[in-house]
């Protein structure tokens, strides 16, 4: 809390206001269409909720990023666990991991584009695709690390491999998932943009781009910022209540 | 009925050279008798357990329970560490080693260790001495015909050890299985004990043996301190153990 002429007020509410204002005055010094003040970018995203294009481009968006998401952290997962627990796997595989880690997104999301043409699959595929090698770096250093007093025990009480799975591993490997979710959701969205950019008909990317051809930087701005927010919200209202929740035996040491 | 017969086991140092643990350990122990190994430290005994365990496979030799070749079948351990899954509560640890749950016995054994309040709590919520009693409750629960327990009274102050074995004595006394415990201390193993095996140095195998004929129930504080009087006199162990 911060006391500013006798009211108290929450130190974001000050953060995000101080961070308006200063783009509003550099807006109102700029004078200039590249460069539009808040209140305008506030009324190009009322005309666009207005139209109804906002709704219908963001969920294809969300879409997307969910669908993209999910495909990466599945098998993602699925190969970090695998390359974890298995020293020659890992020792094999190594470098294709590497070298899926450092091809630009770019380069992925055309040449999928060439080979499996322009469609949904082709533009998901090629956002998971960029996910994926993040995802099994920060497993496998989960599955690396797990606590083999714990795979004693579950060994020596004959536990089954599904038991073994869900009640001994996945629990370990928790906090990575947690990492891999954080990192995962920011990239995803970032290059669905880009795929909606150079291959879809809708979505928010695809809008980006139109109104980059219009120079309308008002509503460019008003797609990102919505997006940013949604964001915001998918982190605060589920991601943080879920991971909360999955860490609940930890209260005892809390 | 538990038979281990382990000509040799060794352990591989990262550098190759062999350091020998095991060698010529043969020791049995009676249908639902109380067996406990003594001796120095990092001798051995809990590479033992673990070879009967099935958590050391590279030793050469065979150990059976009831004539049985896969004597991994009906046995069961409680840990130094309680080894209780953090992230599951007290009840779900237990639960959770079990193919077939026993209600009634289930609700029994929690009464029985005092458990019946934590049933719901995590592991991080108890204490160690309620820990191990947790332990104690999942390795019965199992119903197992040989238990292993590896040293699991240690780190705990004298009068919550001595209240864990006491229990312990009262459930495993209901229930007779074969068990067979590592321990530092003697007079821990007297208290509980029909037979003490006293192990050598590295690479170990049982010394001497040592059969306590005073009945469980007239084991007070002379009596134990007697017997082990008595085991120093023998020479089945000697004070500096």
């Amino acid at each position: 809390m911060v006391r500013i002429a006798g009211v108290r007020l929450p130190a974001w509410l000050i953060s995000v206001g101080g961070l308006l204002l200063m783009w509003a005055v550099f807006a109102w010094f700029a004078q200039s269409r590249s460069l539009p003040s808040p209140l305008q970018v506030a009324s190009a995203i009322v005309t666009e909720v207005r139209s109804g294009e906002l709704f219908f481009h963001m969920g294809a968006t969300l879409a997307r990023v969910a669908a993209a998401f999910i495909v990466a952290m599945a098998i993602g997962s699925a190969i970090g666990i695998l390359l974890g627990r298995s020293r020659k796997l890992n020792h094999f595989f190594d470098p294709w991991v590497i070298f899926f880690l450092n091809i630009p997104a770019l380069v992925i999301i055309v040449l999928s584009y060439i080979w499996f043409g322009l469609n949904e699959v082709a533009a998901i595929g090629a956002v998971a695709l960029n996910k994926i090698p993040n995802v099994i770096v920060t497993i496998r250093e989960g599955a690396k690390s797990l606590e083999p007093q714990f795979a004693e025990m579950a060994k020596v009480f004959r536990f089954s491999k599904w038991q073994v799975m869900r009640h001994v591993v996945l629990p370990q490997l928790q906090p990575f998932f947690a990492a891999a979710t954080r990192s995962g959701i920011s990239l995803i969205w970032k290059i669905v943009l880009v795929v909606e950019l150079l291959g879809r008909s809708n979505g928010v990317g695809f809008q980006i781009h139109l109104y980059f051809q219009l120079f309308d930087v008002a509503t460019i701005l008003a797609y990102t910022l919505v997006f940013v927010v949604v964001m915001l919200a998918v982190e605060y209202l589920l991601l943080q209540p879920l991971e909360n929740y999955s860490r609940r035996w930890r209260a005892g040491h809390a | 009925m538990l038979d281990v017969n382990i000509n040799s086991m060794s352990f591989r140092s990262s550098e190759g050279a062999a350091l020998e643990v095991l060698r010529d350990l043969n020791f049995s122990c009676a249908q639902n008798s109380f067996t406990s190994i003594v001796g120095p430290s990092g001798c051995g005994k809990t590479t033992t357990l673990r070879c009967i365990l099935g958590l050391e496979t590279a030793f050469d030799g065979a150990i059976k329970t009831a004539g049985e070749s896969d004597h991994l079948h009906k046995i069961s351990a409680v840990f130094q560490e309680p080894r209780l899954l953090p992230w599951r509560t007290v009840e779900q640890n237990v639960r959770l080693a079990l193919k077939a749950v026993d209600e009634a016995e289930l609700n029994d054994l929690f009464a029985e260790l005092g458990l019946t309040e934590h049933r719901d709590f995590y592991p991080t919520e108890l204490s160690l001495g309620l820990a191990r009693r947790a332990g104690i409750a999942r390795a019965f629960a199992v119903k197992p015909s040989v238990l292993i327990l590896d040293e699991p009274f240690v780190s705990l102050d004298d009068e919550t050890a001595s209240r864990l074995r006491k229990l312990l004595m009262q459930v495993w006394a209901a229930r007779s299985c074969t068990a067979l415990m590592v321990t530092h201390n003697l007079l821990e193993a007297i208290e509980l004990s029909d037979r003490i095996l006293f192990f050598s140095g590295s690479p170990s195998r049982v010394v001497s043996e040592y059969e306590i004929a005073v009945d469980r129930k007239n084991r007070n504080r002379r009596a134990i301190e007697q017997i082990r009087e008595d085991i120093y006199a023998t020479g089945a162990a000697s004070p500096m153990e």
